[in-house]
């Protein structure tokens, strides 16, 4: 600071930022590709380790026997199930009830803005049932929650009945100190969202349920089981949450130190752990799970059942069956003592999970990156923002005639233009993005009488037209209110885009760092050497590939290949709209931001650089 | 065998007839003379391979309380004697017959005048006795004595502490099994008027102190793990919620209460082996209206009333033992025998109480004596530990049997509730026993089969009574929803606010009562009061009566009162929304991240019965007795304890702390202070300062009035 006091050596290092401004921008972003990419190198992550000394340590011993009864059960619920066509709600509750559970149930119903295609869903009316394992000598303090969701078709019936079947072992197991809750969600997330939003009695999304009147106080931690076959090969994990949100790490490490201990095969974004670090296929390996789960939690959507307990701070993650075609196969008994030894621990629990990270990527089951690994990668490109808009600043105050310092001076250069010049942009930028936001979904109605197209596409084509015609909207109506545009008027701009996106940014990474990281990815070296003066249509060219919806339509294709299943551009196309409109659901539903974010407010500032493109 | 016992009572009534002349210093050597005979007493029945007679057994308990009598009885001789006439009486007439009203003022004279020729003819008899003494002829002197006291005189004594015990056996609806122990000493002293009381028998003196320390006249306090699930289990005969509850009146002569509630829960918390000593300013509150005198008194001014709860309290054997030991028999005789730690902990829930209060020595009431209840509730769990059987006996749930009553208990007797079970066509009850006892209780009409434990037949050949319940239907019928229930939990998500949902039910039919709501919420959740709002079936029920006291920080916790009127047929949601408070660092318990508890509310109500919503009430008793509900079956008092609630408050991420602070102060420090430094100064270049040779030069030079050197 005693450096920046001396107006000498103030100058000195300005003048070294300003002239070597590019070559270290350049310098910067590699490094924090590098830095990211490095991320993945076993050398450089951490390995996993519980912390949680309520869990570490202690022994339980797994009894769980009845697996093929619970299979059985899943047999019946099945039975069932197809014959109500759809929950079986009275046969669930009084099978509950006969395993000695206090049994509720809850009705709700939502209405959809628009119909979901993916899903086929409209107005959804179901039932959760639920039932409460109260433990003996235990004053309804805590609890802990394992839910199955009765799907359409074939899918998760035994997942109900294993549940059924744990649920009716607990019952006869002395040690329980929580409140155990089994629950069966009808429509997957949106019967989930119900119910919880019914437990906390909060309403955020508008939906319509009925109350709950049973209650196990603060859950601590939820399992959320997905298994459609009776036997499985390996077992995989699913973290990612609403809004990019992942449980205590401490649940992962639980989860691979039971399957460690009874044998199970686990994996963690449908990839099994290799041991070969050394080799470039073995880097790549943890690479694409990284990148898996960065792109998974960058979309902000609940990956699992499990993603919308993170709001409510309880600790939660899906354990998913996975039936290929390896030899070794794992009977339902074995998943059975799985679970019973994760919750003989969570029942340890003295505290909520909280001695471990919740901010962390993890290139395998037994490593992880820690926040404080991660962050540099993005750091790195969000300083290049800075050294541009530092830059910029400089330039402003040489500019400027007159004084020396021209400190003072510079107070007044910017409004020497007008405040007007800078504010029409930029409302009218913001202006293109409410109407992104809200257009699509009100007026569904409007286009679908008039072209031929479904609720479902017009609200995608919608936005994709509000979109793109935001590109071409009259970007030079200051020129209407100060005549021409001045070399000092876009300048002045470029600095305000510049400093609005590194606070943008800044905030995205660290409530979600995976979506910071991708757009400041895509952003930022636009942002850093768009001006008026290159060339045009290959800057704009490169602009729109750069933009966030092209964004979104690589990451949908990188998703696929990184998933190994790779689609052609027509297919990924078709894929990428269902996204949006998906995108749109999960906010409207559960509350996910992603899609107010990108519209209300990365669009704008991507529309503010378009605007400078194309300053005159 | 006998021979040894009748010379120890005969030192027993020589120590007794000297007694007389003796003050009361030597008081103390005579009870632990007292003690010795019992003492001896108990391992010499039981190292006799033959059965232990009852007769014997209560005769003992008789002989004591007979010498007990004297000695207090002469003690107090020149006391009221109206009060000791009255006193006789009662005792009379709790021991047996009665006698008829016109004989009564003879009876009592009579008894007054033989109480000193009792004493003495005793010890002749006994100083006769003792040389050559066969065992028939030890018997005959007993049984001289045993029918001299019940036939003939009442117990010469005005101070007669009295025991009872029993056992109510309930099964549940639920198939769970309920067993509620009750224990009341009745201990004849008011030490209040004045007299200083160093003399003990069945009270426990480490109570009695405390009472007369404190000047207590009311002390309930209850230790709970679990608990009650009233939507399954119907309602306890003694509510407790989760944890401890301490509830205290004192005399109206206590002059700081404060004061000696902070010792009395001091002492309190040595004597239970319990953490009372948490209970200070900021869990202690005053209610207004909730918790009023059960004893006799008129004194209801709530500034003599403590009321504190610890809802993190955990309760284990070493609360039970403290508590045993204060029962006259201890653990070794009569029920207790039952309370084995490892079979009661086994449960779903448990419930062990002691409530202090005084009570009418007589019909009128003119003094009072003080009554000490100590009550344990258990609920054993069938289907964990029944492994499918649905088959109970005493055994099963305490792994003991029983094999006699406490000696010095009046009465001592075992209940098994079998008001669902008429005909015998839910369970079967075995041993049967003729003895059926009919109560109302909680507004309901119970009906029970009675074990006699003082009566010698009730053990039957095996000398054992293991009390046996084999079910025989499958499922245990409908049961009558609770009138009167209550939930509560916190609502919304975050760190910074919430919502305290409480939620009661009146699953009344038709009838519309007031419950009395007791809210005490910690000072660390800040209560915005205005949010408050009270609704039923969807309007605004405004409550008749609110008593609000607003928390201090770090002093006292919020206090809320209302009465509010349940429309029948209802639920009545209590809303009111808070803050959580940052704590100090320091002020963080150390597992933080558990969350912090937050006491059960309590509900009060006279309930309206269900008397006429019995449909088939009248197959059971007469016509004209069911018409209009009578007075003690109309409405009856219930008090229900909602779950406590765990809220989680912004907590700072203690494993680093020292990270976290030098971080921060680093950051403070060097990055805001230069940062503002650079924003707020000007910079200039400054000029070289002046040579010290140029400065003298120039104040030549300002004397000489020359131009300065620049």
């Amino acid at each position: 600071m005693g450096l920046l006091s001396d107006p000498n050596r103030r100058r000195a290092l300005t003048n070294l930022l300003t002239r070597l401004n590019a070559p270290i921008c350049v310098v910067c972003y590699l490094a924090g590709v590098m830095w990211f990419m490095g991320l993945a190198f076993e050398p450089f992550t951490l390995r996993t380790y519980m912390s949680e000394n309520a869990m570490g340590s202690t022994m339980v011993e797994e009894h769980f026997p009845a697996g093929e009864r619970a299979l059985a059960t899943g047999r019946e619920f099945a039975a069932h199930k197809k014959k109500v066509g759809g929950m079986p709600v009275n046969w669930l509750v009084k099978t509950m009830e006969s395993r000695g559970l206090e049994v509720f149930t809850q009705s709700f119903t939502r209405k959809l803005p628009f119909p979901d295609e993916n899903k086929e869903r409209y107005l959804v009316r179901g039932t959760n049932v639920y039932g409460i394992l109260r433990a003996p000598r235990a004053s309804r303090t805590e609890a802990l929650v394992l839910t199955a969701p009765c799907s359409q078709g074939n899918a998760n019936n035994q997942a109900v009945g294993l549940l059924l079947g744990l649920a009716q072992y607990f019952r006869s197991q002395v040690y329980w100190a929580k409140d155990i809750i089994f629950l069966v969600n009808e429509h997957d997330l949106i019967g989930m969202q119900a119910w919880l939003e019914g437990y906390h009695h909060t309403n955020t999304t508008g939906g319509d349920w009925s109350p709950l009147h049973g209650r196990g106080g603060s859950i601590q931690a939820s399992l959320s089981l997905e298994l459609s076959s009776d036997v499985i090969t390996s077992l995989d994990l699913v973290l990612e949450g609403l809004n990019g949100q992942l449980p205590n790490l401490d649940l992962a490490n639980l989860f691979h130190a039971f399957c460690q201990k009874i044998g199970v095969l686990c994996t963690i974004q449908g990839k099994l752990q290799r041991n070969d670090w050394e080799s470039t296929s073995g880097y790549s390996h943890s690479a694409q799970t990284m990148m898996l789960m960065v792109l998974k939690q960058a979309s902000g959507r609940p990956w699992g059942d499990h993603g919308l307990f993170l709001r409510y701070h309880i600790e939660a993650a899906t354990i998913r069956g996975i039936n290929s075609f390896r030899q070794y196969k794992t009977d339902t008994t074995t998943i059975g003592r799985l679970l019973e030894g994760m919750y003989r621990k969570l029942n340890n629990l003295l505290e909520r999970l909280h001695q471990s990270y919740f901010f962390y990527l993890m290139p395998s089951l037994t490593r992880f990156v820690s926040i404080g690994y991660y962050m540099p990668a993005f750091g790195l490109l969000a300083v290049i923002l800075l050294l541009r808009a530092l830059d910029l600043w400089v330039q402003l105050g040489a500019s400027a005639p007159g004084t020396e310092d021209g400190l003072a001076e510079r107070e007044q250069s910017p409004s020497s233009p007008g405040v007007l010049s800078i504010l029409t942009p930029v409302v009218i930028s913001h202006m293109t993005g409410v109407a992104l936001y809200c257009l699509p979904v009100m007026s569904q109605e409007m286009a679908v009488q008039h072209f031929p197209v479904s609720e479902t596409e017009a609200v995608v084509l919608t936005a994709i037209a509000i979109y793109t015609a935001g590109l071409a909207l009259p970007h030079n109506t200051h020129r209407l209110l100060q005549g021409e545009g001045t070399e000092h008027g876009w300048r002045v701009l470029k600095l305000v885009a510049l400093l609005y996106l590194a606070v943008l940014l800044g905030c995205t990474a660290l409530i979600n760092f995976s979506l910071g990281f991708i757009l400041a990815l895509s952003l930022v070296p636009i942002a850093a050497f768009i001006t008026p003066h290159t060339h045009k249509p290959l800057s704009a060219a490169i602009m729109v590939l750069l933009s966030p919806g092209c964004t979104l339509l690589y990451c949908v294709l990188i998703f696929q290949e990184l998933q190994e299943t790779p689609v052609s551009l027509q297919d990924g196309w078709m894929l990428f709209l269902s996204v949006i409109s998906q995108g749109i659901l999960d906010h409207s539903l559960y509350g996910s931001l992603v899609y107010p974010l990108l519209a209300l407010l990365i669009y704008p500032c991507w529309l503010l650089l378009w605007n400078i493109l194309f300053w005159k | 065998m006998a021979a040894f016992r009748s010379n120890i009572f005969m030192l027993a009534f020589f120590l007794c007839g000297f007694s007389v002349f003796v003050t009361g210093d030597v008081q103390t050597n005579q009870m632990n003379v007292a003690e010795t005979v019992f003492i001896d007493n108990v391992p010499t029945t039981e190292t006799d391979a033959s059965p232990p007679s009852v007769t014997e057994q209560s005769q003992t308990a008789e002989e004591k309380r007979l010498w007990e009598g004297t000695e207090v009885g002469t003690n107090l001789a020149d006391g009221a004697s109206d009060n000791k006439v009255d006193h006789v009486h009662d005792t009379m007439q709790a021991t047996d017959a009665p006698p008829s009203p016109p004989a009564k003022d003879q009876t009592q004279r009579f008894a007054f005048d033989e109480r000193i020729w009792e004493a003495t003819n005793v010890e002749i008899n006994l100083v006769e006795d003792a040389p050559p003494i066969r065992d028939k002829e030890a018997d005959e002197a007993d049984h001289v004595l045993d029918t001299m006291q019940t036939q003939d005189f009442p117990p010469p004594s005005t101070a007669k502490d009295q025991f009872q015990e029993e056992l109510v056996i309930k099964p549940l609806h639920s198939g769970d099994i309920y067993a509620s122990f009750q224990f009341r000493t009745q201990w004849d002293t008011d030490f209040l008027l004045g007299s200083k009381v160093s003399h003990y028998r069945l009270f426990p003196k480490s109570l009695g102190q405390v009472i007369s320390k404190f000047s207590v006249r009311e002390l309930h306090i209850s230790f709970t793990q679990g608990y009650w699930r009233t939507m399954q289990w119907g309602q306890p005969f003694l509510p407790s919620p989760p944890g401890a509850e301490l509830w205290v009146w004192f005399q109206d002569t206590v002059t700081d209460v404060d004061l000696a509630w902070k010792e009395l829960t001091n002492v309190l918390s040595g004597i239970f082996c319990a953490s009372l000593n948490f209970i200070d300013s900021t869990n202690t509150v005053q209610p207004s209206a909730s918790f009023k005198p059960l004893g006799v008194g008129n004194v209801t001014d709530q500034r003599f009333l403590r009321y504190a709860v610890l809802p993190r309290e955990i309760v284990c054997t070493e609360n039970l033992t403290p508590w045993k030991k204060l029962l006259p028999c201890g653990s070794k005789a009569g029920l207790a025998v039952l309370m084995k730690s490892e079979k009661l902990f086994h449960s779903s829930f448990h419930s062990q109480a002691l409530h202090i209060r005084p009570v009418c020595k007589d019909w009128q009431c003119k003094s009072t004596s003080w009554e000490l209840r100590q009550t344990l509730n258990v609920v054993f769990d069938l289907h964990t530990s029944g492994q499918g059987k649905r088959e109970w006996s005493l055994f099963k749930m305490f792994s003991r049997t029983l094999t006699e009553a406490c000696p010095l208990a009046s009465s001592s007797k075992v209940y098994v509730d079998i008001t669902d079970n008429p005909q015998g066509e839910l369970f079967e009850l075995s041993p049967a026993t003729p003895l059926v006892s009919q109560a109302v209780v909680l507004g309901d009409g119970r009906t029970y089969s009675v074990y006699d434990l003082t009566d010698h037949a009730t053990f039957g050949q095996t000398h054992s009574l293991n009390v046996l319940l084999r079910w025989r239907a499958a499922e245990s019928g409908e049961m009558l929803r609770p009138l009167l229930h209550g939930e509560r939990y916190v609502a919304g998500y975050g760190l910074q606010t919430g919502e305290i949902h409480t939620l009661v039910y009146n699953n009344h039919p038709y009838r519309a009562f007031p419950v009395l709501l007791l809210d005490t919420v910690p000072w660390y959740l800040r209560l915005y009061i205005h949010t408050l709002t009270v609704t039923s079936k969807g309007r605004d029920n405004k409550p008749s009566y609110i008593h609000y006291q607003p928390s201090k920080d770090r002093l006292q916790p919020h206090l809320l009162e209302m009465l509010i009127q349940l429309p029948p047929n209802s639920v009545t949601e209590v809303t009111v929304q808070f803050e959580r408070a940052l704590l100090k660092w320091t002020e963080y318990t150390p597992d933080p991240n558990h969350g912090f508890y937050v006491g059960s509310s309590v509900i009060s109500a006279l309930v309206p019965s269900v008397v006429a919503m019995d449909t088939n009430n009248t197959q059971e008793r007469p016509l004209f007795s069911s018409f209009f509900p009578c007075k003690e079956e109309s409405t009856y008092f219930m008090r229900i304890y909602t779950e406590p609630l765990l809220v989680n408050l912004p907590t700072p991420d203690f494993s680093m702390p020292y990270n976290v602070i030098c971080l921060t102060c680093t950051v403070v420090a060097v990055g805001y202070g230069s940062l503002y430094n650079l924003l707020t100064r000007t910079f200039q270049v400054e000029e070289p300062s002046q040579g010290l040779a140029k400065r003298l030069a120039n104040i030549i030079r300002r004397l000489r009035g020359v131009p300065l050197l620049t």
